[in-house]
């Protein structure tokens, strides 16, 4: 049952990429969903290290972004996912310029090797990997205001998920590995001075659990991200810049919707909201998402087949 | 089907597990770590009659006689170095490699070091106010220094200044006492790093260590246990190479820390500790500039934040009397009221609204702002990747380096002179529109400090490597937009 439901869901702000595909739900064979997702992020207060503070030379630094994602049924148990989105930074204070442009594309490749129907209870298991790269010449080094960290990264999932009736949760553990990137410097200082102009970026673990109400109609459900930086990286000192290889981590709640339309099945809606609760060398980010899904089928017979 | 939808999927898995492993080796190649073991094709053995900065003589501070190389106790230093060459450490190999591509280089990218991680403005007071950081407390809130641009060019100008001097008493102390290396008394002793022709007593590495340390520790108090452990390492080099022995280091740790004594007195009293003004004259700048009818420099920080060491320009200079600076201080700038500045005003404005990448690669690499080395380490690291080129000696590195650092302090206070009689806007304060590609400094805009001390260096760079003169000076000429 629950295959048929769409799994585009959120997009993920700045360093927290590729969290569209972590649910437990997959396209069925031969159907192509496709959006766009516009997001609105914003944050106050930023952690130094641990020091949690305020700047007013920047005021609220906001990234709105639009992406494309779509979502191609290979199989029943194979889907490949993908997201591009546009980014535009703004800080309201001071005087440093935003920044806007495509920022990373991404391609996930999703696979449920299991999944079994026990009386009431489905249980399911998830292999996803993904590749993301940025597909601009944006500055990374140009924090808070740049588009991204600009790393190509390559991540592992596993995900497990169990549904009884309309109920469910979904948890999941990632590790994301970064490559590392060329900055506009030939030399930068993190505990002493680098004479290169590339930088080692840390990997990081994402852990992702979601519970909630799944339907045929209406998603809802509540999530906690855990997003922790691995060894390699660095706090920001108090008053100091930002840089790519900070440590970044962050613990994020939220929740996420999607309704799909009565009169149009093929069509729907997807909302939500998420907030940074506890974080280091990040935004405190609250971030509002809104966006649009249809379903085509590509093969229509299938469908019919499979109704 | 169900069979190849799995070999898909297992496939595509085995792919993403390569390029994980595969993207792993992500060592990073640093320049600084293939420089070259030193070995100077010129020793320049007659240094020792240089010209000073401020010792009197060569030989202003004394250095005792080494003992015969052919006595007891001589014999028993080279089995020390023996003795460490018989068990050599993995970590000791690296701690020569690192010192042999020369002491000045190594001590100056230290340096680069220590001004980065103290190159930050203190953070507020809750009132809206802001600390000062202190000399006498060093590690109170905020930790001593600021190493801001001037204090920065100052701080590399007294250390390069301090081994000069410290080399041209070690060449005449060398040629005096005229002792022979460890190597040659005894050849059987390995050597591990090139062998130099020149006397070994004292040691040229240790006295850079004596007259190092004690200048950073004044200069960067709080950092003196991880300055005293690269000195450490530095006088272990040169043992274990079989460079020298325990003698010629010791004196030249002694011979160093004297020297170092007469630059920690004149620092003391050259007037950077009354730099940073206060309230009154803070007010007094803004009232006098505007009675002259001009807009006065205002703070752009929020809460506002006192201007950058408004008396650097008072500051003692090495070669420029302060007669000199004020006879080489600029014309005015244009009025804020006239065209020319409302069209050097458009043109800023234009730089920030339409940057291209190429000049935000340009602005990003040029901007050495807080938390770097600032524009005089960033001549600094251009200047030693220059020099390890050229093979230079001790002594010649030393003084190469000082001519450009003390070149770049006199940049510092003449420029510094100039903000502060001037007391002019930033571009982002006459029109708020304008943004910026890098945060705004918080010091008065004419004349421009990244010009001033890319000017200097460039003109004392190419003095020294004719054949860069267009490499050196064609960096001096980058637009910034603040």
């Amino acid at each position: 049952m629950k295959k048929f439901y769409l799994s585009c869901l959120l997009l993920a702000p700045l360093f927290m990429n590729a969290q569209t595909e972590i649910d437990g739900i997959m396209m069925s064979k031969n159907n192509f969903c496709f959006g766009a997702v516009y997001q609105y992020s914003s944050w106050d207060e930023y952690w130094e290290g641990t020091f949690k503070r305020e700047n007013l030379n920047l005021g609220t630094v906001s990234t709105k972004s639009v992406a494309l994602m779509g979502n191609y049924g290979v199989s029943d148990k194979l889907n490949i996912i993908f997201s591009l989105p546009y980014v535009e930074t703004k800080a309201s204070a001071g005087t440093m310029e935003g920044q806007k442009g495509l920022q990373d594309l991404s391609l996930t490749i999703k696979y449920m090797p299991f999944e079994k129907t026990i009386g009431k209870a489905t249980y399911s298991l998830y292999a996803l990997g993904g590749l993301s790269a940025p597909v601009s010449n944006y500055s990374a080094d140009y924090l808070p205001l740049s588009l991204g960290l600009k790393s190509k990264t390559a991540s592992l999932r596993l995900m497990g998920d169990y549904q009884r009736g309309r109920f469910f949760s979904t948890i999941s553990g990632a590790y994301v590995k970064r490559a590392n990137i060329t900055i506009d410097r030939n030399s930068y200082y993190t505990n002493e001075i680098h004479y290169t102009n590339e930088v080692d970026m840390p990997d990081a673990i994402s852990v992702n659990f979601r519970i909630g109400y799944r339907s045929n109609r209406l998603i809802a459900e509540a999530v906690v991200d855990n997003w922790v930086t691995q060894s390699g990286g660095f706090d920001i000192t108090t008053n100091n810049m930002p840089f790519p290889s900070n440590t970044m981590n962050a613990l994020k709640v939220g929740v996420n919707t999607k309704y799909t339309l009565k009169k149009i099945p093929a069509l729907s809606l997807i909302g939500g909201c998420n907030f940074v609760t506890e974080g280091r060398n990040v935004g405190q980010s609250n971030t509002f998402y809104g966006g649009l899904f249809y379903i085509l089928n590509l093969k229509k017979t299938t469908q019919e087949n499979e109704k | 089907m169900k069979n190849k939808i799995q070999k898909i999927a297992y496939n595509s898995l085995l792919v993403l597990f390569l390029t994980l492993n595969y993207s792993c080796s992500d060592e990073l190649t640093e320049r600084n770590e293939q420089f070259p073991q030193l070995n100077p094709a010129n020793t320049d053995e007659l240094a020792g009659t240089w010209k000073t900065f401020l010792l009197t003589t060569p030989d202003e501070f004394s250095l005792d006689a080494p003992i015969a190389s052919t006595a007891a106790a001589f014999t028993r230093e080279i089995n020390e170095i023996k003795s460490y060459q018989a068990s050599i450490t993995p970590e000791q190999k690296k701690i020569i490699k690192y010192w042999s591509a020369g002491g000045v280089l190594r001590w100056n990218e230290i340096m680069r070091t220590l001004v980065a991680r103290h190159n930050r403005p203190p953070y507020q007071n809750e009132d809206g106010t802001y600390p000062a950081p202190s000399g006498a407390n060093p590690f109170a809130n905020p930790e001593f220094p600021f190493s801001n641009p001037p204090y920065a060019a100052r701080a590399y100008a007294y250390v390069s200044a301090a081994q000069y001097d410290a080399m041209i008493a070690t060449w005449h102390y060398k040629k005096l006492y005229n002792r022979a290396a460890p190597f040659t008394v005894d050849a059987t002793l390995p050597v591990l790093i090139p062998k130099s022709a020149l006397p070994s007593y004292p040691s040229e590495d240790a006295v850079l260590a004596g007259v190092t340390v004690e200048l950073l520790k004044l200069l960067f108090p709080t950092e003196i246990a991880y300055i005293q452990e690269k000195a450490e390492e530095q006088k272990l080099y040169r043992i274990i190479s079989g460079a020298n022995v325990r003698s010629d280091v010791d004196a030249g740790i002694i011979l160093g820390r004297k020297i170092a004594g007469k630059f920690i007195a004149r620092a003391a009293s050259d007037g950077t500790g009354a730099a940073i003004g206060n309230q009154a004259l803070w007010t007094q700048l803004e009232t006098q500039t505007a009675a002259t009818g001009e807009t006065p420099w205002k703070s752009l920080d929020v809460p506002a934040r006192p201007p950058m060491l408004p008396l650097f320009g008072k500051v003692k200079s090495f070669l420029m009397t302060p007669e000199m600076v004020i006879a080489s201080r600029p014309v005015p700038p244009p009025s804020t009221k006239s065209e020319q500045f409302a069209k050097e005003l458009a043109e800023v404005k234009n730089y920030g609204k339409n940057a291209t990448r190429k000049n935000m690669q340009i602005v990003t690499f040029w901007a050495d702002g807080v938390g770097t080395y600032t524009p005089p380490g960033h001549w600094n690291a251009i200047a030693s990747e220059s020099f390890v080129e050229l093979n230079y000696s001790e002594v010649r590195w030393a003084r190469n380096l000082a001519l450009l650092n003390i070149a770049m302090m006199d940049a510092a206070i003449s420029c510094w002179d100039a903000k502060y009689t001037f007391f002019n806007p930033r571009p982002s304060q006459v029109d708020p529109s304008i943004k910026t590609l890098t945060g705004t400094p918080n010091f008065p805009s004419y004349v421009s400090g990244h010009s001033t001390f890319s000017g200097a260096a460039c003109v004392v760079l190419s003095h020294i490597i004719p054949a860069k003169k267009t490499k050196f000076c064609g960096y001096g000429k980058r637009s910034f937009g603040f």
